[in-house]
């Protein structure tokens, strides 16, 4: 057997601390209303993602990520997402664990789920079903968050986009879909 | 130019395959037909369509693995899968049972039949029975056998040779490979999954994160270090003090640097694993390889791959191909 050494890809970045500080106080109300629009959206744009997920549809799977001051509680049938403190987890069929721009990547087509998971930037617990199901069910759909925002803001849209087109410049953080080959690596 | 077959387990997958240069792409309905019966994995009959419809539109071809082991009594569902494959358009169907090769060589005379890995078909009396008495034009060889070991087949059969170039590594002959069955009354070979994800359960405990299938520890993965698939032929176990892998190293195969010897074996075409995976996996492994294989037929000195990242271990061995066992 012959064994290369690892060829190991950036580090993922993580949310400058006072950015995750500065989302603390945020009301998390406000942030479960407007992520369930969002994911309401997502969902009705793309129905192949319920049909995939089958029965796994109507888990409930805590969304981590590890950079922000709170997690996300999501269902992916009723499209409900719910913030929640760390220190008031609520009741959860499996919980996905990893720095937000992990989550980003994935949801994008720019990282690889299992990639993540070797490299211990992901990390699972609970219904491996379950969130097998989701990663798979996401991977198909192709999402675009940019897009989704962008389209819902109407005549703000143009300027949102490009708003995110700068963000995603500055913060490393994936916020479009991998369109082609050439934007892999 | 050696043909470049690639995995797909979703549409998407399977356009990012096409896109990427992939000659043909492999894929399978979203049952226990195929042996990547993952949830929320594979294909319906009208995705199928499309991907075939998608494919051929730029010069690829679609394959449909249909290589698990009927049950007795079910049969009608390999079977509807097979005639399903036929209607969509694909150019191949995969299979290893004996019992649906006849059936495929009866009714459906027509549809190009390969033969899976999953048969184990090893020698060349075997795959000379296969092509004879079912008509198999292609037999995709078990990841057991050495460089020599193919070019010794290819010499005596009148098929094409089909061998694995990437991906998760099976480190038994496939097709007879029950490990799973005792930890989970699952295998690949009956349903389509080798370490079924309802059985496998993952904790942190303290700096590990120990990982479990059908309530069995078989990985304790320190802090920082990569973390493996939870398999049992690559699990890591403590017996009489000492501690380690039994069977093989969670390490992937990666035989790149080997596609000129494998050409000069006499092989067709080339395989890349992983229906189990992302586009992103897929579109970076197939642009890899598609370079590769034009490098080998144009005679130029084959590119450094730097796919170890994207592989269980994060590192690559060239397996069997050139294997000293320990």
């Amino acid at each position: 057997m012959q064994t290369a050494p690892p060829h190991t890809r950036p580090a993922l970045p993580h949310l400058p601390w006072l950015l995750s500080r500065a989302a603390a106080p945020l009301p998390l109300a406000p942030v479960s209303v407007m992520l369930s629009a969002l994911t309401r959206k997502l969902v009705q744009a793309h129905p192949a993602m319920l049909r995939r997920l089958g029965p796994h549809a109507d888990r409930h799977v805590l969304i981590d990520p590890t950079d922000l001051p709170f997690a996300l509680l999501m269902q992916p049938r009723t499209a409900q997402v719910r913030a929640c403190r760390r220190n008031r987890l609520p009741a959860h069929d499996a919980r996905i664990a990893g720095p937000l721009s992990a989550f980003l990547a994935m949801l994008h087509g720019a990282e690889d789920g299992d990639a993540l998971f070797f490299s211990r930037d992901l990390t699972i617990e609970g219904d491996t079903e379950a969130v097998l199901a989701l990663r798979n069910a996401i991977d198909d759909a192709e999402l675009d968050l940019t897009e989704t925002i962008a389209t819902a803001a109407g005549p703000m849209g143009p300027g949102l986009r490009r708003a995110l087109a700068r963000a995603e410049r500055i913060s490393g953080l994936a916020l479009h879909r991998m369109e082609t080959t050439g934007d892999w690596p | 130019m050696m043909e470049l077959v690639c995995p797909a387990g979703t549409p998407a997958a399977l356009r990012a395959a096409v896109e990427a240069g992939a000659h043909a792409i492999y894929c399978g309905f979203a049952d226990e037909t195929n042996a990547r019966n993952f949830p929320g994995l594979n294909f319906s009959r009208e995705e199928l369509a499309e991907g075939v419809a998608f494919a051929h539109a730029r010069g690829a071809k679609v394959l449909v693995a249909i290589n698990t082991f009927p049950r007795a009594g079910a049969e009608p569902l390999w079977h509807r899968a097979l005639a399903d494959a036929e209607t969509a358009g694909a150019d191949a169907v995969i299979l290893a049972d004996l019992g649906l090769l006849a059936h495929t060589a009866e009714h459906h005379p027509n549809l190009r039949r390969h033969l899976s890995v999953q048969a184990a078909a090893a020698n060349p009396d075997a795959i000379n029975l296969y092509a004879q008495a079912f008509g198999v034009r292609r037999v995709v060889l078990p990841r057991v056998l050495s460089v020599q070991e193919i070019a010794a087949i290819n010499r005596e059969i009148d098929v094409e040779t089909e061998v694995f170039v990437f991906g998760g590594l099976c480190v038994m002959a496939e097709g007879r490979c029950s490990l799973s069955s005792y930890a989970t009354g699952r295998s690949p070979n009956m349903n389509g999954v080798c370490s079924p994800a309802s059985h496998v359960a993952y904790a942190e405990e303290g700096p590990e994160l120990a990982a479990r299938l059908g309530g069995f520890t078989i990985h304790r993965t320190p802090k920082g270090a990569p973390a493996p698939y939870p398999t049992l032929c690559k699990g890591c176990f403590t017996s009489a003090e000492q501690t380690g892998h039994i069977f093989e190293d969670p390490v992937s195969l990666d035989a790149t640097q080997l596609i000129p010897a494998l050409a000069r074996a006499g092989v067709s075409a080339l395989k890349i694993e992983g229906r189990q995976r992302s586009r992103a996996y897929v579109a970076q492994v197939v642009r890899s390889f598609r370079a590769a294989v034009e490098a080998q037929a144009a005679g130029q000195p084959l590119p450094e791959s730097a796919l170890a990242r994207l592989t269980e271990g994060q590192a690559a061995t060239t397996g069997a191909y050139a294997k000293t066992w320990r």
